[in-house]
């Protein structure tokens, strides 16, 4: 039980996929600008994380080591196709504001990384928490930033006006640049809280 | 304590200059002030508005910062100082305060500190608030306004006249000559002329070519800056300018291209330390800032002329004219 809870809690802080491993930025900077599309990515990251890893959790003792790579892009392709069709048909607007990046999840280097340093490994149950756990990591950090680009780019939360109807919208944070200045204030911020969660056995570094 | 008692014990180096941070800065200031003060005086009370909330943000931004990261206060050094009026001086005099405040956290807060302080910086800082002021807010960056005594002399009735810079009347297609015409010249002489005396509508500090001249030989003199970067930006602004069938002398004397190469491109962390270094920055941020205004969708390139050659000064100082310590050509092996 202990060392289930530890799987789940690491992705959050301590093994952040954005913040400490930092993988899968390419779509995080890119898909950050609302946070509907922070919202959706997520939500297609999560189910295809938690999928491909159960899946290939379960078929790891006969997936044959030296072609299991291509084994692993069919399967996270399969579950990326689905989110893919299942957004375009029930999110068409979602869809079309986040266009190539929810194909590209096929490709993302979170899903691939956590199946072949995790999934390929470990028994189901732990492939699950571990793909819940990076799922809450990626979250916070996804939606966050997307919150924060939204209101100070566009003054705005989901759509809603959130700022005084005086607030002119600064820009810079719906663009590349302010997208970059926003994730490296995440990372700091999840630093931060790497410290505060670790206290005395923080190691420094990353 | 007695004297001897004070005696310090250090390693090398054991030799001091009498020049410090503070005296630098302290040049820089000098050699600003002569712009500053003429753009106070043809924008009037907007541009000390301009001025003075930049530099006091920047000054207050860095006390704070250090503070909350338990830094060493060095406000004594002025480098904030003089971030704050390089900032001021190249934003348009309307800006709204609030406007300023935010370059000023960007230039000082995000440029500079967040690197590690003053020399850790790998770009200009006053030119990050600027390019992320012009980012955010387009419209009241690019909104100019004529001063409020206009060109030919007579005292105007409005406070200021909303009117377009030279180079944005040639971006929206107009003409030299209609470009000339702005500034009340019917005569490409009398046009160079008030170019380079500068009564006419700009940033606060990149109008008169004359002062900031003043300012630049003030800094050659005293050993601030080498006139390497200058030259080379100046001169590479004029060829390239022609070559691409541009006005050359009007290219240099338009626009804040004088000012950057002064001011901007000489700064000490963020160029090259080596002659050779310095010569290509300048011609490579020339090169930059001419393609922006001919083929670009600003009007004026010099802020992304000089940030995109800082993103290559750490290549730039490597080119040596010799190894340290080699000897002769064989010396590699």
């Amino acid at each position: 039980m202990n060392k289930a809870l530890s799987i789940f809690l690491r992705g959050i802080v301590i093994e952040n996929p954005l913040a400490i491993i930092m993988i899968g930025l390419c779509s995080s900077v890119a898909v950050t600008t609302s946070v509907a599309n922070g919202i959706g990515m997520t939500a297609g990251m999560v189910f295809v994380l938690l999928c491909s890893e159960l899946i290939i959790s379960l078929f790891r003792k006969v997936i044959p080591g030296n072609i299991r790579m291509p084994i692993f892009i069919v399967v996270i392709a399969a579950f990326t196709t689905m989110v893919d069709i299942i957004m375009q048909a029930y999110f068409p607007d979602l869809s079309e504001a986040m266009g190539v990046f929810i194909p590209l999840i096929v490709v993302n280097c979170i899903i691939m990384g956590r199946v072949e340093a995790f999934a390929s490994r470990e028994n189901a149950g732990h492939a699950v928490l571990d793909a819940l756990g990076m799922g809450v990591g990626y979250a916070w950090v996804l939606i966050g930033m997307s919150v924060v680009r939204e209101l100070l780019g566009n003054g705005t939360i989901l759509g809603f006006q959130i700022m005084p109807e005086s607030y002119q919208p600064v820009l810079f944070f719906v663009l590349p640049p302010g997208g970059f200045l926003v994730f490296a204030l995440f990372i700091a911020l999840n630093i931060a809280l790497k410290k505060l969660w670790l206290g005395q056995d923080y190691k420094g570094g990353k | 304590m007695p004297e001897h008692q004070s005696l310090l014990l250090s390693s090398s180096p054991h030799v001091f200059t009498n020049v410090s941070v503070r005296r630098l800065m302290l040049n820089v200031i000098i050699a600003l002030l002569p712009v500053t003060v003429y753009g106070i005086s043809i924008f009037g009370f907007s541009a000390a508005r301009v001025v003075l909330t930049s530099v006091v943000s920047c000054v207050l931004f860095e006390i704070i910062f250090r503070a909350i990261i338990h830094s060493k206060q060095n406000f004594g050094d002025l480098s904030a100082v003089v971030t704050g009026l390089l900032l001021a001086l190249i934003l348009p005099p309307s800006t709204p305060s609030w406007m300023v405040a935010i370059g000023a956290l960007a230039s000082i807060v995000v440029a500079k500190e967040f690197f590690g302080g003053l020399g850790h910086n790998p770009f200009n800082p006053a030119l990050i608030g600027r390019a992320i002021l012009l980012m955010s807010f387009p419209a009241a960056l690019t909104s100019w306004h004529r001063p409020p005594l206009d060109a030919l002399g007579g005292a105007s009735l409005t406070d200021a006249l909303s009117t377009a810079t030279p180079l944005a009347i040639l971006k929206d297609g107009g003409t030299l000559m209609g470009a000339a015409g702005s500034l009340g010249t019917d005569s490409l002489p009398d046009f160079y002329t008030a170019l380079f005396f500068g009564n006419h509508a700009g940033c606060i500090g990149e109008t008169s070519i004359l002062l900031i001249l003043i300012g630049g030989v003030f800094l050659i003199a005293t050993k601030t800056i080498v006139c390497a970067t200058p030259v080379a930006m100046l001169a590479v602004t004029a060829l390239f300018s022609a070559l691409l069938g541009v006005d050359p002398l009007f290219s240099v004397l338009s626009g804040g291209v004088v000012f950057g190469a002064f001011f901007m491109a000489t700064d000490y962390a963020t160029t090259p330390l080596t002659t050779a270094g310095k010569v290509l920055f300048g011609a490579g941020a020339a090169v930059v800032l001419v393609l922006i205004r001919q083929f670009g969708g600003y009007p004026e390139g010099v802020t992304y002329g000089i940030l995109m050659m800082n993103a290559v000064v750490p290549y730039l100082n490597k080119l040596r004219e010799k190894k340290y310590g080699s000897i002769g050509k064989g010396a590699k092996k």
